[in-house]
């Protein structure tokens, strides 16, 4: 009786199991089709994307010499440099207050600190650009910079929190018990301590603001075109392969980065050491 | 013996409304291995927090030496400690957590790297400087901790369960070793554990703690030996304890009427009266079992259960009509077997200064 049970349990799961498998695929499919059709067609010697005519490298090298994608690259590393290094710093310190010390409304604070994480990019750049507006700023790097550090503060926040949940305090202890001071025990404990969690957090940081469109285009100004508001213009115009080539390439470097992220955030258990 | 290592002077710690610490005072004495001694929660390892300064006294007075320490902070007070969990700094090599505290007090490079040498040799851990604290042991962590704290020569060492969390052999020879370290450097230490065994193994004196308060301040043997109350005697070693009421008492000797049948002869310290209620208590081998009554204090009972536990035997004696004591008998011999049976009649005897009266 009992293995029959079993036996008509077990064809039953499997039937099920079959069809979870066929659409885990679907959606892995729907998921990275377009990447890699993207990927592979930035190799396509043919100008158009209807056939397949031999592998070539032709568009990475036009894209490598467009004047005005080299502008909008460095555009985009100097928003995402600065804006990474500011919210990295007050990242830091805003989780080192949650999680240190308690104070009236902290509970606010703490889903405050979600907010920008949670509400949808489209908002977070109307506020933005009517508080630009409201402020007399011009239009620019300095108030894609503004921008971007105000939704990066949050994700760096989070991350070095994550980190600091499990810092075992006894260590900050003995640290002052060997005669180290407050400031010597955060140099040469505490912040070597998540050390890992804060170069996690600023690398999401770099990858985010690189990425960022929506709140990038409502807050930039004449001759403050980013990567992402460059290609937008020139996919206004048809894509091209060197759009392909420039996506697959950004696509890469992305991947990278928050690959070494989320290294550096589940490693990296020791801490660094820094002096 | 002479100068005061630490003197607690009525301190109490309050964490909002659980007191921690209640009104202590203890006067610790220089180069003494000093233990604070009582159960979980006791307020053992707050006490030693308030010494070393990660907490401040609600109330009272903490001297290190001669000196009143105040809101003196941690990093000001010349005294280290081992930490439970050993607290080492996972980030850095074995020589860098052990130099720490010297490489903080500004010593100059090559004296850091010689003690910290000398003092990696001391707790036998030689060579091995140059390992991360998660590629050692649990004993050797707990052993680099001890160099850590020792290597700046404090005046007074606090260690919180230091052996806790190492295995029952370990903690034996630990046990020993710290002992004879101590003597040889001869630095105050004092030591929290809740192992009562621990306790009257290594310390010169010790303070049993419950519930926030000091019961009693004594030598192993005078905590042992005369519990200042039931709480005491009953946390340090096994104790039978029969209550009763005084129906004679001169001095040096009373008789307690335990049950209507049985009164025991007990030793009394104070001044009792006749009719009080009071607690007798009476190590379980500090009583002998004879077949005869070797004298009239004799006291008649049956053996109701008889269990070998190797080194000895103990006996659960029925006295009187529902009191059970327990008897140890050391096994001398060899292969004899329990010198009495279960459901034999016998005798039990006890020198009178053995059986206390207990107040509380
Ligand atoms: N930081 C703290 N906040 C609140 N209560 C505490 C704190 N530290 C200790 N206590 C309480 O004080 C009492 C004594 O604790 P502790 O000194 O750690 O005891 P022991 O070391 O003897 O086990 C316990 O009831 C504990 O819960
Ligand atoms: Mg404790």
């Amino acid at each position: 009786m009992k293995t029959i049970g079993v036996r008509r349990e077990r064809r039953k799961t499997s039937w099920v199991g079959r069809l979870l498998t066929v659409h885990g695929i679907a959606g892995y499919l729907f998921l990275y089709l377009p990447i890699v059709v993207l990927v592979v067609f930035s190799f396509n010697a043919s100008r158009y994307a209807s056939a397949w005519r031999g592998f070539t490298l032709d568009w990475y090298v036009s894209m490598l010499q467009d004047q005005a994608l080299a502008s909008a690259v460095k555009n985009t590393l100097i928003v995402a440099g600065s804006s990474t290094l500011i919210s990295t710093v007050f990242g830091t310190m805003v989780a080192l207050a949650m999680e240190r010390y308690r104070f009236r409304g902290k509970l606010a604070f703490d889903a405050l600190l979600y907010l920008p994480i949670i509400i949808p990019d489209i908002a977070m750049a109307v506020m933005l650009l009517l508080f630009f507006i409201l402020a007399r700023l011009r239009l620019g790097l300095v108030t894609i910079i503004i921008s971007h550090v105000a939704f990066n503060i949050s994700f760096v926040a989070v991350v070095v929190r994550a980190r600091l949940a499990y810092f075992d305090m006894s260590l900050e202890e003995a640290a002052q018990d060997l005669y180290a001071d407050e400031w010597q025990t955060f140099w040469r404990v505490t912040l070597p301590l998540i050390m890992p969690g804060i170069l996690g957090g600023a690398l999401m940081a770099f990858t985010l603001s690189i990425d960022d469109f929506v709140i990038t285009f409502f807050t930039s100004g004449p001759g403050s075109t980013t990567l992402p508001l460059r290609i937008y213009s020139l996919v206004k115009l048809g894509v091209t392969p060197e759009i392909n080539a420039l996506s697959s390439l950004m696509l890469l470097i992305s991947m990278a980065l928050v690959m070494l992220s989320l290294l550096l955030q589940k490693g990296g258990g020791g801490g660094i050491e820094i002096v | 013996m002479s100068e005061q290592a630490v003197q607690l002077n009525r301190v109490s710690k309050k964490f909002g409304s659980v007191v921690a610490v209640n009104d202590v005072s203890l006067s610790i004495a220089d180069g003494e291995f000093f233990s604070l001694l009582g159960p979980s929660g006791c307020g053992k390892t707050t006490t030693l927090r308030l010494i070393a300064g990660f907490e401040l006294p609600t109330r009272g007075e903490v001297y290190i030496g001669q000196d009143l320490q105040g809101e003196t902070p941690p990093y000001r007070r010349p005294v280290n400690t081992v930490f439970q969990n050993y607290a080492l700094f996972p980030h850095m090599t074995i020589s860098r957590n052990v130099g720490f505290g010297l490489e903080m007090r500004k010593l100059p490079r090559d004296e850091i790297q010689r003690r910290v040498s000398e003092a990696l040799d001391m707790v036998q851990l030689p060579g091995m400087g140059e390992r991360k604290p998660s590629q050692l042991s649990g004993g050797q962590q707990q052993r680099v901790a001890l160099a850590r704290a020792l290597v700046n020569q404090p005046k007074v060492l606090l260690l919180d369960e230091p052996l806790g969390a190492l295995d029952l052999k370990l903690r034996k020879a630990m046990q020993l070793e710290l002992k004879a370290l101590q003597h040889r450097i001869g630095i105050t230490f004092v030591y929290v554990t809740h192992d009562q065994e621990e306790a009257l193994t290594m310390s010169d004196r010790i303070a049993v703690m419950n519930g926030g308060r000091v019961l009693q301040i004594g030598t192993p043997e005078e905590i042992y030996e005369r519990p200042a109350n039931r709480f005491v005697a009953d946390f340090i070693g096994e104790t039978n304890f029969l209550e009763g009421q005084v129906t004679a008492g001169r001095p040096g000797e009373a008789t307690v009427q335990v049950e209507d049948s049985l009164t025991i002869p007990v030793s009394a310290d104070k001044a009792v009266g006749k009719r009080d209620v009071v607690t007798v208590a009476i190590r379980p081998e500090k009583i002998s079992l004879h077949a005869e009554p070797p004298d009239d204090r004799a006291v008649a009972g049956v053996i109701e259960e008889v269990i070998y536990t190797g080194t000895d035997t103990r006996y659960l004696v029925r006295i009187g009509e529902q009191t059970i004591v327990t008897v140890r008998q050391q096994n001398v011999g060899v292969g004899e077997g329990a010198s009495f049976l279960k459901g034999a009649s016998i005798y039990l005897h006890w020198r009178l200064q053995s059986a206390r009266l207990l107040t509380a």
